[in-house]
Parts: structure tokens; C-alpha cells; sequence
């Protein structure tokens, strides 16, 4: 299969083709362990290795470079196998980009995705981060995505990670961030888990700088006998610093979700809340698509998709 | 013959006694408010004719369009066109407003857009229909949003609770307009209400107290009641002309 035959068979399994991309705008699309494109807007260096599990990607911006179109990393395995990204990401100084990612496993049945990221921002950078998971139906894919984020002073990391389509398999998310002053930490999850499904998520971030800020939102469903543990831990050890645990659970049928916000406040003058709600879908809502006519699994799904969304 | 007929309508909850052998017929395309003190059981009517699932146990019968509707679920009620907007109207993370008006359209004969609906209960489209029903909305938004919901699926009965709850002066009076617009086009509304106010918009009322039928009549002849301030008494189906002050 030539690159770009591939590059084509994967686009179109994220409903894009290689002309989804306007000129200038920057996009890499990796199957397995080959590195079928690398197109790159100034400011932005990308340097992969292929390696017998994988690909190991270098990944600088530089300093001061503000790039105005998302960049696009495509990550996806069309057959089954193992695929194994070591990605070392570093932001300069005011360096700023909104990275999109679409991991495509929508063919294969049996895979196991490993993503080891270290990520470092110096001070006033911002990344921001969209990781979208597109599964078969097949329940043999393990996603095992484990970031270490170093935040400088007055820089912003937020990532949203999206798992809504497909079976989930198993998924073991582990981010750790640590925040310098004034920095901003967001991490969103929206996964929804049916069947035997298992969800385990362990976000922990360390407001250790002044006025440092962080919010941690695990928005799953699941249905069936899908299994969520929820780990989001926030730990405050400056003055100033100020963070917030959410976690939003819907669960149908045999399914079981357990939550363990943990908020650890080490100096008085930082604040850090929580709020999980675990359960049904709630009867009020329900009822009140009903009445306007909707079937229950079609409220339910209505829901659940807006829980998903949010 | 009323569109809704209640034939001797009584619900408990565990060992309490809520309603009590209620009959009633509320006649199509007119303007009726059930109203009474707190703990009447207004509310519980309302839910009771939608078919909650709590409310579900009652005896007696529910009729619309002459046939019982006892057994049917709540999107069955709503598919036959009786519909309700509840007192404190319920939060939807994620749904935005056009979602939220457009699939109550999608079920029913309504032909108005998201648009058109909004600006009839006087909400700048522009302004809401891509903001999320939540929390971030204040509860006479949703109250108005919820009502225009209620338009865009064009019902042919809706059980309004407490209408005017938590709604600024000033949206009242939409609010009122779209009841009335409602009516002209084939609408029976049953508000469900403690405010003389709202009575006043009503063609007909019904007095509730301790969950049974105390009065019906005009709205000029239940204002009586409402002004002496109706209190419960344990009279059932019988005024207690000593119980009001």
C-alpha cells in the first residue's frame, strides 16, 4: 500500500481526505509505525523516529510562534496490532496552538494504543489539545494514553478527550500536571462505555505555583456492564491557587461507576472544590422530553448525548 | 363532553390519601386554572393526568377525547397531544435551546421554528438558540423556554404549572399572549396556580383543597374563594363555609 493510499484509507475512516487541509495549514498522519506525512507550518518542528512498536515524535514550537490553524495529528491502525507514541512536546515562550488529533481505530479489532507524552510549556505558552478516539464496534482495543505536563509560569494547557463513538474496549487514561504561577490547567474527558467496557481515569494536577489554576471534568455514561473509575485528584500547595473537581456519571442498566475526587489543600490561602453526581438519568429531564413526545431510550439518548457534549 | 374528563380520580402515596375521588371535564380550546392553597394537590393532578410514573396507582379514570388514557405512558399522552410545563422546568447540560424546541416540533403537529417560538415568548433568538438550557440560563428563561418548546409542539392540552413562577414582571404578560394564542388555535390549558392574577386570564377554574373538588364555576365566582384566602379543611367535595376566613 503506497503512503498516500494509506494516508487516504486512514483520513477516511475520520471522514476527512487529504484535501480536508487548506495550504498552510499543518497536518501528520501516522499508521502503526510508519510516519505516512509530516507537513509542517513555520514555527512548528516535528522529528519522528519509527521504532518496532511504534513512533517516537519530537514536537517544538517555538518560541514566540502563534499558529492561527489547528494542527492535525492522525494516529491509527488499520489492521489489528500494537502501536506504541512516545511524544516529547515542548512550547518556547508565548508560543501558542490549538492541536487537533483523531486516533482512528474504526477497522481493526484487536489493538492495543499506548501514548507516553511528556509535555513541557514555558512561560506564557498555550496549547491546546483535542484528542478524538474513533473505535470499531469490536471490544479487543486498548487505549492506554499517560501524559506528564509541566505547566511554567503563566502558561495554559487544556485537552479535551473524546471517546463517544465505537466501543471503548478498555481505556487507562493517567495525566499528571504540575502548574507554575498563574498557570491554567483544564482537563476534559467525555467517554461513553457500553457492553463490558472499562474506563479508568487518573487526572492528578499540582497547583504548586502562586494564583495557579486548574479544573478537572470527567463527563461518562455508561450502559450495560461498562465499569468508569474516576480518579481526579487536585492538590494546592500556594497561596492563590484555585482549582475545581467535576465528574458527571450517567449509569444505565448493569453498568457501575465509582468516583474518587480527591482534594488536597495545603496552604490557606488556596481553595479547591468538588462536585460528582453519579446516577440515572435524571427523572425530571426524562420526563420532560417525554411529555414532548419522545420515547424513553430516546430521552435517555438525548441525555446522555448532552452529558457527552457538555 | 371535556377533551380531558377525570371520572373519580383518587391517588395515594404509601398510606396517605392525596386526591380524592376527583371528577372533572376541562373543555377543549378554553382557558382553565385549578387553583387552591399549597398542598392542595394541583400539582398532583397535573402529573397525574400526564402520567408520571409515581402518579401512575391512581383509581378511577382519565379520559381524553372520550377514552381512557389510564394506561398509557407519558410520550403516549404526549403523542396524542397532551403535554406539560412543570413548575421549576428541568436543566439539560449540553441540549442547546434550538435542539431542545426543535425535537419537541419533531413529534407533533407544530410548524413553528426555534426562531419563531422564541420570539413569541419574547427571548431574542439570536441571543439563546445555541446557549445550553442549564444552569447559566435563570429560571424564568428556562420557564419561557420550556413554554416555547410547548408551541413549537402546538399540543392540543397543556397542564401549565404555576406559569407565572419565578418570571419577571415585564415577561408575564408574554407569557399570557402565548396562552391566549394558544387557545385561538385549538389549545385546551390547564394552569395549575395559587395566583389570583393568573386566575384572571382563565375562562373557567376549579377550587382545590386538601386534594378534593371544593368549588368550580366562573372565574368571578372562584375569585370569591381565592380573596377569602381559602384554607384546607376536611370537608371533602363539600365547601366548609366555616373553614374560609
Amino acid at each position: 500500500m503506497s503512503n498516500q493510499s494509506a494516508i487516504d484509507r486512514l483520513l477516511s475512516t475520520i471522514n476527512m481526505h487529504s484535501h480536508s487541509f487548506d495550504e498552510g495549514t499543518a497536518h501528520v498522519e501516522i499508521h502503526g509505525n510508519q510516519v505516512l506525512n509530516t507537513t509542517l507550518v513555520e514555527g512548528l518542528k516535528v522529528e519522528s523516529q519509527e521504532t518496532s512498536r511504534g513512533v517516537d515524535v519530537d514536537i517544538l514550537v517555538e518560541a514566540g510562534t502563534v499558529i492561527e490553524q489547528p494542527v492535525y495529528f492522525c494516529f491509527g491502525m488499520l489492521e489489528n496490532g500494537l502501536q506504541h507514541i512516545r511524544m516529547n512536546v515542548r512550547f518556547g515562550a508565548k508560543a501558542k496552538a490549538h492541536f487537533i488529533s483523531h486516533c482512528s481505530f474504526s477497522n481493526a479489532t484487536e489493538v492495543e494504543h499506548i501514548m507516553d507524552a511528556d509535555i513541557h510549556l514555558e512561560p506564557g505558552a498555550e496549547y491546546r489539545y483535542f484528542e478524538r478516539h474513533v473505535h470499531s464496534m469490536d471490544s479487543g482495543i486498548k487505549v492506554i494514553p499517560k501524559a506528564k505536563v509541566q505547566l511554567e509560569e503563566s502558561s495554559r494547557f487544556a485537552t479535551e478527550f473524546e471517546l463517544i463513538k465505537g466501543r471503548v474496549g478498555l481505556i487507562d487514561i493517567d495525566y499528571e500536571a504540575e502548574c507554575g504561577p498563574h498557570s491554567v490547567l483544564e482537563l476534559l474527558s467525555r467517554i461513553s462505555g457500553r457492553q463490558d467496557d472499562v474506563i479508568k481515569i487518573r487526572e492528578a494536577g499540582k497547583l504548586s505555583g502562586e494564583y495557579s489554576r486548574g479544573v478537572l471534568t470527567s463527563n461518562i455514561a455508561v450502559r450495560d456492564r461498562a465499569q468508569a473509575l474516576i480518579q481526579n485528584e487536585l492538590t494546592a500547595t500556594a497561596a492563590g491557587a484555585v482549582g475545581h473537581v467535576d465528574c458527571n456519571e450517567i449509569v444505565q442498566d448493569e453498568a457501575q461507576a465509582k468516583a474518587i475526587p480527591i482534594v488536597d489543600v495545603r496552604h490557606p490561602k488556596a481553595h479547591v472544590t468538588h462536585e460528582a453526581a453519579i446516577g440515572s438519568v435524571d427523572s425530571k429531564q426524562l420526563q420532560t422530553l417525554m411529555s414532548r413526545g419522545l420515547s424513553e431510550d430516546e430521552a435517555v439518548e438525548m441525555i446522555i448525548q448532552g452529558l457527552l457534549r457538555k | 363532553m371535556g377533551i380531558i374528563e377525570l371520572k373519580q380520580v383518587s391517588l395515594s402515596f404509601e398510606e396517605q390519601q392525596i386526591l380524592f375521588e376527583l371528577s372533572m371535564d376541562f373543555w377543549e380550546g378554553h382557558i382553565h386554572a385549578v387553583v387552591g392553597p399549597n398542598g392542595a394537590g394541583k400539582s398532583t393532578l397535573a402529573h397525574t393526568i400526564m402520567g408520571l410514573p409515581d402518579y401512575r396507582s391512581h383509581t378511577g379514570d382519565i379520559l381524553f377525547a372520550g377514552k381512557s388514557i389510564k394506561e398509557l405512558s407519558i410520550d403516549e399522552r404526549a403523542k396524542l397531544g397532551i403535554t406539560l410545563a412543570w413548575q421549576e422546568p428541568a436543566r439539560f447540560n449540553g441540549i442547546k435551546v434550538r435542539e431542545f424546541i426543535r425535537r419537541a416540533g419533531d413529534k407533533s403537529r407544530g410548524t413553528k421554528s426555534p426562531e419563531e417560538v422564541l420570539n413569541m415568548v419574547g427571548l431574542d433568538p439570536g441571543r439563546y438558540l445555541d446557549r445550553d438550557v442549564d444552569t447559566t440560563l435563570s429560571g424564568g428563561e428556562r420557564k419561557r423556554i420550556e413554554l416555547a418548546s410547548i408551541v413549537a409542539m402546538h399540543p392540543k392540552v397543556v397542564l401549565m404549572d404555576e406559569p407565572d413562577s419565578g418570571v419577571d414582571i415585564d415577561a408575564i404578560q408574554s407569557i399570557f399572549d402565548v396562552l391566549e394564542w394558544l387557545k385561538e388555535h385549538g389549545t385546551t390549558v390547564i394552569m395549575i396556580t395559587h395566583s389570583g392574577e393568573v386566575l384572571k386570564h382563565a375562562d373557567h377554574a376549579f377550587l382545590l383543597c386538601n386534594g378534593a373538588l371544593v368549588d368550580k364555576g366562573t372565574v368571578e365566582q372562584l375569585s370569591s374563594y381565592f380573596e377569602r384566602k381559602c384554607v384546607p379543611c376536611t370537608h371533602k367535595n363539600v365547601p366548609d363555609e366555616e373553614a374560609l376566613v
